[in-house]
């Protein structure tokens, strides 16, 4: 067999297989569920984002109609009797899942892309930017959450828009702290200095040689504020500051039919219970993509 | 039989370990035999199988692995048998290792004299702490470093590579281990560290009858270094037997081609590069494992896998055609043919660039013309990175000017014109990190096009398996991500993107050291065979003497921030002026020299011819 020296033999490449990403995803996916954690956690978030999708369909009453006694017992009206001003609690819990999640999820998902960019800018740009991003970042993360929360809805008076924006601007300084962390190692890669010497827009740099990168801590920073958005977003909600009555919601009813607690628990329980499965639900979902990620990287 | 438990310190008999998840072999039917003060060369490319037969000497698999078959022998015990007590004597006491990369194996916060009388203190207990302490500084006396309290109050970060790992060597001397297993030790050193690290290990080996087991993928080195061979393919042991042998009457078509791909000094001859890559465990081809490479096969090859084969002297072949391989005619490669220069197309003049606040370049002057190759040649932290970063524009603290046909460039890749971007291309030196892995090859590419050429979709894809075509590669490699690549393909796809742009400047920076020598010989033919295509002109950084005599037409020689030497290629080789290259040349490890030399020590081994 005599090969010409100047015309080399194509290199055979390997057989081929599914484009990665789409191989990749499967992986974690499939490591992600083998984890009983994972699968309990998915089980129970599914649950919950059911009966909030599904809950006010299948609700007996309005949630905002008198049906019955104030606190009336289980007994009286079926099957967990009437809340502080006689509606029924069944209804009321079945409808109030919607603005929790909802909340939430819009909360997260503007503090999380917001700590996306300030995060992957500051590990880019390096220097003063990133400096000056991250002593922001500092004086907001010095607040606790709760009380920066507290403080802008007594200075602008309680709306559910506003309470959206204030979790996730709180958000974002956390996130972009880990996201600037993960996209650091990334920055140093020669991919990114290729893409420098052939003079690549610097926006482009950020977002298609950088992101793509840093979607796994991406994915585990979204399910943990997620889990931090529901939480708190049903303690602002108790508080009053978030949804108003006569609307239903998880966090209002709590409030509502607190001081009733002693003798008709259920308007109490049933929203407790829900709000400590969506939250468990979710972080034992996101701690075991995590695991499946940390997995991919050791090459398990 | 009894004779030979006795005379060999280590012996290895059809070992075989598997991987435990899916049974397929990594390493199988692997035979053999070192004798006391015999230096045996385990030598194979990456993925062969050489680290896993090296670690299993001390009893040790990596996680995933398991020893399925066959036994070790070390001293005439059997590994198998012993409990974890007693292995954990063995290592470090009986068997000792040294590794790779010091600087890991070194515990940065203790100091070395601690270091060295902690090994003491584990393996020879009821010594006094006087007794240790001598023994230590003998021990460093013996690798040539120093042994006064100074020395032993340093910590390792205080140390250069080259003493890292004397001391690593020193760590694995001190117990007196009869076996020595050194993986790659010198791969990360410059090659007159290395020159002075291989020697320290030589002697010792010799003056205290130890057995090494030297895994390496640098033929050059295993043929400064062994008295017997065993080259490794695919996990499995192809041929083995004395080192003159091994170098100059191969029979196994793979180390006849893998003698090929390395790079001479001597420059007689081109290098040329093995189709093909190698099969993984559990991929493995029916029969012979390198038939489907292999220029000599016959059917008989891809049925079942050869058996041993022994000629004269202990030479042990895996083949069918070993009667006839050496009769074979050699696949020839030629020489680049001189070029034929053209007008400046680089020039760097009296370039001073700084780190930080130190001066790492001083007045360098380079020229580079079109259709020409010149290598800048230098030991690490000679400057030749940083120069070849300035001049892609990713490195912005200097002054002198850069010149692109006459015009001067801006310090950063930023400010420069579109047009200097495209006519400057940068190939960097570890294909694992130059591509994006969340995008596929022809998107990689298709970029590059979309940057500088107005190009649409359709016209976009077509160039990209052009492109690919020329660096030989499939085109459909275009829907691959760069983990579904070897090394050398990657590398491969970095030359294209390159290309893609359509540069008169190429600057390669140290573009095959990360790459097996095979498919480094490959890369190197496929430079050559686009310099002649194209006319492209190259700037080839390389510490790598032999491979600039294969590929450059003119040498700048750097060190310490500073050309020493610069001039024709033969002119450089031949007769070199500066003192620096005249060390370096002597200092760089070649097969031929080292034959030339005879065996590698006066002292050789008893090594009884076995039939």
């Amino acid at each position: 067999m005599s090969t010409s020296v100047l015309t080399p033999e194509p290199v055979p490449v390997p057989q081929p297989a599914p484009a990665m990403r789409q191989r990749q995803w499967t992986v974690l996916l499939r490591g992600t569920l083998r984890q009983w954690r994972a699968r309990i956690g998915l089980t129970l978030f599914l649950a919950m984002v059911l009966i909030a999708l599904v809950g006010p369909a299948i609700a007996p009453s309005s949630p905002t109609a008198f049906v019955t006694a104030p606190n009336a017992s289980a007994s009286l009206h079926g099957p967990f009797g009437g809340d502080s001003l006689g509606r029924d609690v069944w209804s009321r819990f079945l409808n109030g899942g919607r603005s929790v999640l909802g909340m939430s999820l819009a909360a997260t998902i503007i503090g999380v892309g917001l700590g996306l960019v300030i995060g992957l800018t500051a590990a880019y740009r390096k220097g003063w930017v990133d400096e000056v991003l991250m002593r922001i970042s500092d004086v907001f993360m010095a607040f606790p959450q709760i009380v920066l929360a507290l403080l802008l809805v007594t200075a602008f008076g309680p709306s559910v828009g506003l309470i959206i924006l204030i979790v996730g601007i709180s958000h974002a300084p956390r996130v972009a702290r880990v996201i600037r962390g993960a996209a650091q190692q990334v920055v140093e890669r020669d991919f990114v200095k290729a893409a420098e010497a052939v003079g690549e827009p610097r926006s482009r740099i950020i977002f298609s040689e950088l992101l793509p990168n840093v979607i796994s801590p991406l994915m585990v920073e979204f399910g943990l504020r997620l889990t931090y958005s529901i939480g708190l977003i049903a303690a602002l909600n108790f508080i009053g500051d978030g949804i108003q009555p006569p609307a239903s919601d998880w966090g209002l009813m709590i409030n509502e039919n607190r001081l009733a607690v002693a003798f008709q628990p259920w308007g109490v329980v049933l929203p407790v219970i829900a709000i400590a499965l969506l939250t468990i639900g979710t972080n034992l979902l996101t701690d075991g993509f995590a695991r499946a990620v940390i997995g991919l990287e050791r090459g398990e | 039989m009894a004779v030979t438990e006795q005379t060999s310190a280590v012996s290895v008999r059809d070992l075989k370990i598997d991987l435990v998840l899916t049974g397929a072999d990594i390493v199988d039917q692997i035979v053999l035999e070192v004798h006391p003060g015999e230096v045996l060369g385990l030598v194979g490319e990456s993925g062969s199988g050489k680290t896993t037969v090296g670690m299993a000497l001390m009893g040790y698999t990596r996680p995933g692995g398991r020893v399925t078959g066959g036994e070790i022998l070390i001293d005439g015990q059997l590994l198998s048998a012993m409990s974890t007590g007693e292995l954990r004597r063995l290592r470090g006491g009986t068997v000792s290792y040294i590794p790779q990369d010091p600087g890991t194996a070194l515990n940065p916060a203790l100091r070395i004299g601690l270091q060295l009388s902690e090994m003491l203190d584990v393996h020879t207990p009821g010594t006094s702490e006087d007794e240790r302490q001598a023994r230590v500084r003998e021990t460093l006396d013996e690798v040539a470093l120093p042994s006064d309290d100074a020395f032993l109050r340093r910590y390792p970060h205080q140390l250069s590579g080259g003493q890292q790992q004397r001391v690593a060597i020193a760590m694995a001397f001190a117990c007196r281990p009869h076996v020595i297993v050194c993986d790659e030790p010198t791969t990360g050193l410059d090659v007159t560290t290395q020159a002075r690290v291989l020697e320290t290990i030589r002697d010792l080996c010799h003056s205290h009858r130890v057995a090494a087991v030297y895994v390496s993928h640098d033929l050059a080195v295993v043929a400064e270094l062994a008295d017997q061979v065993a080259v490794m393919y695919s996990g499995r042991i192809v041929e083995r037997g004395p080192r003159e042998v091994i170098f100059s009457q191969a029979r196994h078509p793979y180390t006849r081609r893998l003698l090929r791909a390395v790079p001479d000094l001597e420059g007689k001859r081109a290098v040329v590069g093995i189709g093909g890559r190698a099969p993984l465990p559990g991929d493995r081809p029916e029969g012979c494992f390198f038939a489907p490479r292999c220029d000599l096969a016959v059917a008989q090859c891809h049925e079942q896998f050869p058996g041993p084969t022994t000629f004269e002297a202990g030479h042990i072949v895996h083949c069918y055609r070993a009667e006839d391989a050496p009769n074979e005619l050699p696949t020839t490669g030629s020489l680049a043919p001189p070029a034929e220069v053209g007008d400046a197309v680089l020039a760097v003049e009296n370039l001073n660039g700084l780190y930080g606040s130190k001066q790492v370049l001083f007045d360098i002057d380079v020229l580079v013309r079109r259709n020409e190759c010149v290598a800048l040649v230098g030991e690490s932290g000679s400057g030749k990175t940083t120069l070849a970063r300035c001049i892609a524009g990713l490195h912005s603290s200097y002054t002198g000017d850069i010149k692109l046909g006459g015009e001067r460039l801006a310090e950063s890749a930023r400010r420069r014109s579109r047009e200097a971007r495209k006519q400057i291309q940068y190939v960097f030196q570890n294909p694992y990190a130059s591509l994006n892995p969340r995008r596929t090859v022809g998107q990689t590419i298709a970029r590059q096009l979309q940057l500088f050429y107005s190009v649409s979709r359709r016209e976009a894809a077509q160039r990209v398996s052009d492109l690919l075509e020329r660096v030989a590669l499939s085109s459909a490699a275009a829907n691959r991500y760069p983990d579904q690549l070897s090394g050398g393909e990657r590398q491969r796809v970095a030359i294209a993107r390159a290309l893609a742009a359509e540069p008169s400047l190429m600057v390669c920076d140290e573009i095959t050291s990360a790459l097996d020598v095979s498919v480094q010989a490959a890369i190197v033919e496929l430079l050559r065979d686009l310099r002649i295509q194209t006319g492209l002109s190259m700037l080839f950084i390389t510490h790598n003497l032999a491979l600039i005599r294969t590929i450059a037409d003119r040498v700048v020689v750097m060190t310490e921030g500073r050309i020493v030497e610069s001039g024709d290629t033969l002119e450089v080789f031949t007769a070199p002026r500066a003192d620096y290259t005249r060390k370096l040349l002597a200092n760089t490890p070649t097969i031929e020299a080292a034959l030339q030399r005879g065996t590698p020590v006066a002292a050789s081994p008893g090594a009884p011819a076995t039939p």
